[in-house]
């Protein structure tokens, strides 16, 4: 019903405590505080019904029947005579009362076969998520009114029903969450360490399961209302008990007569429901921002491991949706000088000339973050790419070199702006350049190699649509025309059987072909100057070669210009002609590739490069293949 | 895919017999004693046995099951214990009215939580926020009590409906749709709510996927990308969400039902469930999980049509 599975689990996995911050958020926010405080006073009311109510809630009076509101009667009176006030009051004792123990018994029966269920998975898993489809294709009103049938009708006993037949909402939240959390690094640990199921449970999971728990419970708690009160209103309760949706079906009855009477026991209904309902909303918003403090909108392209680290595969590091990019903690530091266009010193020989292909000037680019704060993250670039040569833009994670690159395509994540500087493609200035000319460039001009091959194709498409879509766009071609072209891009990429990727779609073919896919999609419309982002750091190491000497000899085929974005050295000193080198969102030096590497001026470049020495040897060996 | 749907369509019989058994042995639990609720009190007990001997009462729970069951395989559901009549024939004219609601309400859920979902999830801002209030509040109020809010303007208040009554739509079209207007309206706030933030979700999802930028490179303008690329990796998520909602509808249906006096199947589980006519009683849950195990297999099906990995999963 809720329809919102775990999702968002393990965030403020390991935080602990922090129960009190967590109320406080809630009672920070408007809606929250209002809608706590109207459940509170509703719960109130309704204990303190014996002492609120100036009469009992059976007392009848044929006299008063459908009467108005007196001194002691402030809501006047049903058809029966009785005194609305009291019927409210505890009526609202039993429809909470009903609530509360169908919610109860959701939990005892959700929660547990939830946890196991995730924790153990296996049969027990396979079996209760079987009982738990069952439950879920069982007609609930049907058989909510058959046990009435079968137990009679007491309420007490519908809402047990009700509660088993709501736990599966526990039980696939709980489910999920653990599922999810198990196979986590702290869980693994803990097992190592030799902790018992049982603790590692207590201890790591319990914690994380805890906050969606007490969001569903809410939200839960908000539905149980409603239907127990639909039941009412149905007459399946038993008849003298009060209760709202009594108190509802009996006013609706008489709506021609005494049209008013149906407003009270509506208005409690709505407000408790909807007091719950926005109390959950508040507790995720302060569940959930807790963990994720600020940053969480920043651009999140797969930042990479530091410079060569030895962490071999860049997933591990980064590309999570909530990533956490060193950059913006780094570049707070700098931010006291934020427009300054690193004037002095070593930025590009080529300060006055520009190349006509590509040409970066004073660069920068800003976010606006969610608090209303400007965070610039880089400073003021310049870059210049000629036709025919390979740029390489090097540095780590954060530096500003993908965001650089992004810019020049024009597509900075949402948040993300130039905020100022020049940038030239092929003469044309796209600093302020509106949108639909800047994609015009888009393809046909410039192109793009994303990092993560299998995360950049359309996981719902065959790679040949995908390839043909852009080139029927741009090129104005039939439909025919562009499957040869995209078939014989596919050879040129030197994919082996091109008919069958070309039907294939992204799941059915490797990491390293779906790069050389991206490679031949960032080709198919012949353009000038090419944006490779990462584009061999998601490959194993052997592909790495063979896509670099791919995209080395379709350069020089072409004559195109390439600004190769990397943190690997290793991949500048085979195939770049000329490296800029990145630091804290500056071009901190700049000059040919044999100048960088063998002689580099920045202290920072030669940090750089001491980090990929040790690994030197390792890299030797095909580096001789590709050459 | 076709291999795919066979093993669905089995297992979801083998869910039909499990559940179809269980509710036959939960009903047969109590001693509700038939054939003294129908002669009343001063009936002979002779008579009373003789009653219940009729209806095959007497005999073990599970062959009293297997005889149904027979029958049923057969289209057989026999006739209700309390007013004698034909279950099916009862179920035939009450069946398009309950269906007809429900799809109503499930067309207007899905093309309103389209339009607002995408709005919400692409233009973000003030159309988000407009979006997400809705959803709250949509959320917030028991399904029936909306409802109730709903006769009470649109019927008592500003009598554009009237308040109870239908009129079948071969009869008359705009008859047909005055009744079914406010029913339809009801059921449907808390689909869109529910749907419209689900869209909403996966439409922002998907919209900060790696490919999605990667297409924008290419040079395609963001209408193409939207309509092509990011509704149809949007669209599975959002289609099990509406496959969720219309289960739920099976509910909300008895009580719109009850309140709006539509003949459908809803208000006719309220009358014979209480009474315990198992006849009829077995005949509406057989109907009601055979339209679960429908829908959920279509859209199943579509989500297989629309992501290729499902398919070959």
């Amino acid at each position: 019903m809720s329809g919102d599975g775990g999702g968002r689990g393990n965030n403020g996995g390991k935080g602990g405590g922090g129960g009190n911050g967590v109320l406080r958020r809630v009672l920070r926010n408007p809606l929250g505080l209002v809608s706590a405080v109207v459940l509170a006073l509703i719960v109130l009311a309704v204990l303190f019904a014996p002492l609120l109510s100036p009469q009992g809630p059976n007392v009848a009076s044929l006299r008063d029947s459908f009467g108005g509101p007196t001194g002691g009667h402030p809501l006047g009176f049903d058809s029966a005579g009785r005194d609305m006030v009291a019927r409210l009051l505890y009526g609202g004792r039993n429809t909470l009362g009903g609530a509360l123990l169908a919610l109860v018994v959701a939990l005892v029966i959700g929660v547990p076969s939830g946890l196991l269920a995730g924790y153990r998975g296996g049969r027990f898993d396979a079996a209760a998520s079987w009982v738990v489809n069952l439950v879920m294709a069982l007609p609930a009103m049907v058989v909510l009114l058959a046990s009435r049938a079968i137990l009679g009708p007491t309420v007490w006993v519908l809402m047990v029903v009700l509660g088993v037949l709501i736990s599966p909402s526990f039980f696939r939240l709980v489910r999920g969450v653990v599922a999810g959390v198990r196979g986590e690094l702290y869980v693994d640990a803990a097992r190592v360490a030799g902790l018992s199921d049982a603790r590692i449970v207590a201890r790591h999971v319990l914690i994380v399961v805890r906050a969606p728990i007490i969001i569903q419970t809410a939200l839960v708690a908000g539905i149980a209302i409603g239907l127990q009160a639909g039941l009412e209103f149905l007459g399946v309760g038993s008849g003298s008990t009060p209760t709202w949706g009594a108190m509802l079906n009996e006013a609706f009855g008489n709506i021609q007569r005494a049209p008013t009477m149906i407003v009270w026991p509506g208005l409690a209904l709505g407000l408790t429901s909807a007091s719950l309902v926005l109390l959950a909303s508040a507790l995720r918003d302060a569940l959930e921002d807790r963990g994720a403090p600020a940053a969480r909108r920043k651009a999140r392209r797969g930042g990479s491991g530091l410079v060569s680290s030895e962490l071999a595969s860049p997933e591990l590091v980064s590309p999570g949706l909530v990533s956490s990019e060193p950059a913006p903690s780094e570049s707070v530091l700098s931010e006291s000088a934020p427009s300054e266009p690193a004037p002095s010193g070593p930025v590009s020989g080529e300060v006055g000339e520009r190349a006509e292909l590509l040409s970066v000037r004073g660069l920068r680019v800003a976010y606006d973050l969610a608090d209303g704060t400007v965070k610039e993250v880089v400073h003021g670039v310049d870059i210049d790419v000629r036709a025919g040569e390979i740029v390489g833009l090097v540095g780590e994670s954060g530096s500003g070199k993908t965001q650089t690159a992004f810019s020049v395509l024009g597509i900075l994540p949402e948040g993300g702006r130039v905020a100022g500087g020049s940038v030239t493609v092929a003469g044309t200035e796209i600093v302020g350049l509106d949108e639909r000319a800047h994609r015009a460039l888009r393809g046909t001009v410039v192109a793009y190699v994303p990092q993560e091959p299998m995360s950049n194709l359309d996981p719902s498409f065959t790679i040949g649509t995908q390839l043909t879509e852009p080139m029927r766009y741009k090129l104005k071609i039939s439909r025919a025309e562009a499957r040869k072209r995209a078939l014989d891009l596919l050879r040129q990429v030197e994919i082996t059987d091109p008919e069958r990727v070309f039907a294939s779609y992204p799941h059915q073919i490797s990491g390293g072909m779906a790069q050389r896919v991206l490679i031949a999609g960032a080709m198919s419309c012949d353009p000038d100057l090419l944006i490779a982002d990462e584009p061999t750091t998601a490959l194993d190491v052997l592909v790495q070669a063979e896509v670099l000497g791919l995209l080395r000899r379709l350069q020089r085929e072409r004559g195109m210009g390439v600004l190769l974005v990397t943190h690997n050295l290793g991949v500048v000193a085979d195939v770049c002609d000329r490296v800029a080198v990145m630091h804290d969102g500056r071009i901190v030096e700049t000059g040919t590739a044999e100048q960088i590497l063998h002689a580099p001026e920045e202290p920072y470049t030669r940090r750089l490069l001491g980090a990929v020495l040790d690994r030197a040897p390792a890299r030797g060996a095909w580096k001789g293949e590709t050459a | 895919m076709l291999s795919f749907v066979a093993r669905r369509v089995a297992a979801g019989v083998v869910l039909l017999f499990v559940i179809s058994l269980l509710s036959y042995l939960l009903l047969s639990i109590p001693d509700l004693d038939v054939g003294r609720q129908l002669l009343g009190s001063n009936a002979p007990q002779a008579t009373v046995d003789a009653k219940n001997a009729e209806l095959g009462l007497d005999r073990p729970v599970f062959v009293q099951y297997a005889d149904w069951l027979a029958h049923a395989v057969r289209g057989d559901f026999g006739t209700s214990w309390f007013t004698g009549e034909n279950v099916v024939q009862a179920l035939s004219t009450r069946l398009p009215v309950t269906v007809s609601l429900m799809l109503g309400v499930t067309g207007v859920t899905a093309v309103l939580s389209l339009l607002l979902g995408v709005w919400a999830g692409v233009r973000r801002g003030v159309a988000d926020r407009v979006v997400q209030v809705l959803g709250v509040l949509g959320y917030a109020l028991p399904g029936f009590l909306v409802t109730l809010i709903i006769v009470v303007v649109f019927a008592v208040k500003l009598r554009w409906f009237p308040a109870i009554g239908y009129t079948d739509i071969a009869e008359s079209v705009p008859g047909w749709l005055s009744t079914i207007t406010l029913p339809v309206a009801s059921l449907s706030v808390a689909g869109v709510a529910g749907v419209s933030q689900q869209v909403r979700g996966a439409v922002i999802d998907v919209l900060r996927r790696d490919y999605v930028r990667t297409l924008r490179a290419r040079g395609l303008p963001p209408s193409r990308v939207l309509f092509r690329h990011v509704l149809r990796n949007a669209a599975a998520p959002a289609l099990t969400v509406l496959g969720m909602q219309f289960v739920g509808l099976l509910g909300g249906a008895v009580l719109v039902e009850q309140i709006f006096g539509l003949p459908g199947i809803g208000s006719m589980t309220v009358t014979y469930t209480t009474r315990g006519d198992i006849p009829v009683i077995m005949a509406l849950v057989s109907v009601t999980v055979v339209g679960v195990i429908a829908v959920n297999l279509l859209v199943d099906v579509l989500i297989g049509w629309l992501d290729p990995k499902a398919r070959t999963a």
